[in-house]
């Protein structure tokens, strides 16, 4: 915790890769990761998995959080992820959340898409989520 | 309200409802007023204080959802400004005590259950079943490719494909979806606001082609594309372009189906984006003047198109500030209507709304409390005067509804209709204290943001510049802290909380949806004369060039050409681009 401190403020990308316009729950998260400390880019609505990962390289980001609440997560999140890794940035942390099944989450953690917040988890949850991820992946050595 | 932001009558109107709940009214006697307010210190110096000192009562601020704070106790003093001809009778202005003179003793409130989802095919069969059922109006739901206007082969749509809803890419797919249910029969409520000119062509088109002449047509399109901008995020093009459209449908209606509501301005989607009751309230009665003023500008005599707008608002948890709101809406919408835009037809000062209870309550957690959730949100509505009414499932927190749970929603409010007595008085809480205060509060609050959307340079500036979107939610923000800090308590979730994994049974959506619709559309694509389609697109895109023309008839021939959803959306993309909204961090 005390080394995190010295670090640069995390950078943190806050996306709906898809045709949802319910932003409620990621205003508010962007709100609660900007509290928190961290610099946060809301990618705005509707971009594509594709616009999502290319904004990701482009603002050089720690983190890509996903929301998605209708139900397209196991089409549009695998899909961020991979362009990412394609675009060489797979050292980007990603994380997600909306409504994700059960059955759904053990694909999407093989994918290295963790997280999986739904309704009821708290910000100081999701908070400790992405610091200790990014504190162990991009902040190592 | 609209467009110029120099409008002084909302600045008076915001000064005149302050100052005249300072003034004393003729409801109570000033005597005996006096009489109340000495008994009521007398009650606060000895009973409530001797009693407070031995009572464990909790110290914290107590407060509506919307932040009003509030007394422990309401007397007439609190309403001492009342006028009863401000709160009069049922059926008669300012309508604060319903639309009807005899409300639900001369007919319930439709019981309009929301449902769409699959394929055509599954959501005509939920239909069929929620008639069979008892239900009096039908209600479709559509995915998220229809609603941004795209078709299920578009690369945006892929893996959405009937997800959220039905997926509607051309007439074929309404005509299944409406296969053997009497359209000329049935009202029919359609959740369409970007593509709304579009499904109306749509379902007229399914008419027509069974011999149903269209002025008999009765339903509702959304079609409500401020609130859009200002809470659900689902538009093809800038503000104007959709404005200009729903013009269209205005004055097309207005002379071709008259039975159809082609508006349904809607709260329900500015209260789940976060908003308050009283920012519910003030957008959505703001919108609904934004309208008025552009039906007025297209010519249209306000008589005339008045009588069909309709509302659409939430009933969440906060049980009396929800039917505070709701009367506070009637009373509002009636006054400005009259004083302000000169309405003087009766029909036209009628506040109708449906009600929707609140997703955004319900909890993933111990999902079986949403029931109890849904009917207490129900009664509100049922209590606040609604014409209409759709109830929750329980389950709707993890997913679209099963056909069990849907059930159990439809007779919470047969219950209500039909055991609980409700029904049987009109606007039964009219003259409570605290209800007629905090109706008269909700009333000042309303007034005052219309005064400041006025002067932030009107509805369509304060929407361009990001401004509602934002106080919306900086709201949301504060409600879900309130949660995570324990001011604000939710069974379940930060009390009386448990551990538990998907303790219900929900709908699965496979992509089976997708793949038929695929399927289908190629068909139709394939069935169809291609040159009658590029023709009738190409006059389309004539009309939407020409700011005069009326769009809605070369639609209708689009439509029954087989041109699908996308590529009649594709013609305006092209010819007004689409909208980046403005940055709410």
């Amino acid at each position: 915790m005390k080394k995190e401190a010295v670090q640069r403020r995390i950078r943190v990308l806050v996306a709906k890769p898809g045709l949802d316009g319910h932003d409620r729950g990621v205003l508010v998260l962007a709100r609660a990761f900007r509290d928190s400390g961290m610099e946060v880019i809301y990618s705005g609505l509707l971009p594509s998995p594709d616009q999502v990962a290319q904004m990701a390289i482009d603002e050089d980001v720690d983190v890509v959080a996903l929301s998605l609440l209708n139900g397209a997560h196991m089409t549009a999140f695998p899909r961020v992820k991979r362009l990412l890794d394609k675009l060489g940035g797979n050292d980007i942390v990603v994380v997600g959340g909306g409504i994700i099944p059960e059955e759904d989450k053990p694909k999407l953690l093989k994918l290295g898409i963790t997280g999986l917040y739904g309704p009821g988890s708290s910000f100081e949850e999701i908070v400790e989520h992405v610091r200790a991820r990014v504190s162990k992946e991009r902040w190592k050595a | 309200m609209l467009r110029t932001g120099r409008d002084p009558y909302w600045k008076k109107k915001a000064k005149s409802t302050v100052e005249s709940r300072a003034k004393k009214g003729t409801l109570y006697d000033g005597r005996a007023l006096e009489q109340v307010r000495r008994g009521l210190k007398q009650w606060q110096d000895t009973v409530y204080r001797d009693w407070r000192a031995l009572s464990s009562e909790e110290e914290r601020d107590y407060q509506t959802a919307s932040g009003i704070p509030l007394k422990q106790i309401y007397t007439p003093e609190d309403v001492s400004n009342a006028e009863y001809s401000a709160q009069g009778y049922p059926g008669v202005f300012p309508y604060l005590r319903g639309v009807y003179p005899d409300m639900y003793r001369g007919r319930k409130w439709t019981m309009r259950m929301f449902s769409g989802f699959g394929t055509p095919e599954d959501t005509n069969r939920r239909l069929k079943l929620l008639l069979e059922h008892g239900e009096t109006g039908l209600s479709v739901a559509f995915d998220m490719p229809t609603l941004y206007g795209y078709d299920c082969d578009h690369e945006r749509a892929h893996g959405e494909v009937g997800r959220c809803g039905v997926n509607v890419s051309s007439l074929k797919d309404m005509e299944v979806i409406f296969d053997g249910i009497p359209l000329d029969k049935v009202s029919t409520s359609m959740t369409i606001n970007a593509p709304a000119t579009v499904l109306t062509c749509m379902y007229a088109g399914v008419a027509k082609r069974r011999g149903i002449p269209i002025s008999k047509l009765r339903g509702t399109v959304q079609a409500d594309m401020l609130k859009e901008y200002i809470a659900q995020k689902e538009w093809a093009y800038p503000p104007e372009a959709h404005l200009r459209l729903v013009r269209d449908l205005m004055v097309f209606s207005t002379k071709e189906m008259p039975l159809w509501n082609y508006i349904s301005i809607s709260g329900y989607h500015i209260r789940e984006a976060g908003s308050s009751a009283i920012q519910e309230l003030a957008f959505t009665l703001a919108d609904g003047f934004g309208y008025v003023e552009l039906g007025m500008e297209a010519g249209l005599k306000a008589e005339q198109f008045a009588p069909r707008l309709s509302f659409f608002f939430n009933s969440t948890m906060d049980f009396f500030e929800e039917i505070a709101k709701f009367r506070a809406a009637r009373r509002i919408w009636a006054t400005v209507l009259r004083e302000k835009y000169g309405v003087k037809d009766k029909r036209s000062l009628l506040m109708r709304f449906h009600t929707q209870t609140s997703g955004a309550s319900l909890t993933w957690q111990q999902p079986l409390n949403n029931v109890v959730r849904t009917a207490i949100e129900a009664l509100a509505a049922v209590l606040g005067g609604t014409q209409s009414l759709h109830t929750n499932s329980y389950d709707e927190a993890w997913a679209l509804p099963t056909e069990q749970a849907v059930e159990v929603a439809l007779r919470t409010q047969q219950i209500i209709a039909e055991e609980t007595g409700t029904a049987n008085v009109i606007d039964p809480l009219g003259g409570s204290y605290y209800v007629e205060w905090l109706t008269d509060q909700m009333e000042e609050e309303a007034y005052k943001y219309f005064d400041r959307i006025e002067s932030s340079g009107g509805l369509l500036k304060a929407i361009k510049s990001g401004y509602l979107q934002r106080e919306i939610a900086e709201n949301s923000y504060r409600l879900s802290k309130r949660v995570e800090e324990d001011e604000d308590s939710v069974v379940g979730v930060n009390k009386y909380a448990k551990v538990e994994k998907e303790p219900i049974e929900t709908l699965k959506i496979d992509f089976r949806a997708q793949k038929s619709q695929l399927k289908r559309l190629a068909a139709v694509k394939k069935a169809r004369d291609g040159t009658k389609v590029k023709s009738a697109l190409a006059k389309m895109e004539k009309a939407f060039e020409s700011e005069d023309a009326n769009s809605i008839y070369p639609m209708l021939d689009a439509v029954a050409q087989y041109a699908t959803l996308g590529e009649i959306m594709g013609v305006g993309r092209k010819v007004w681009g689409g909208y980046k909204e403005p940055m709410l961090l």
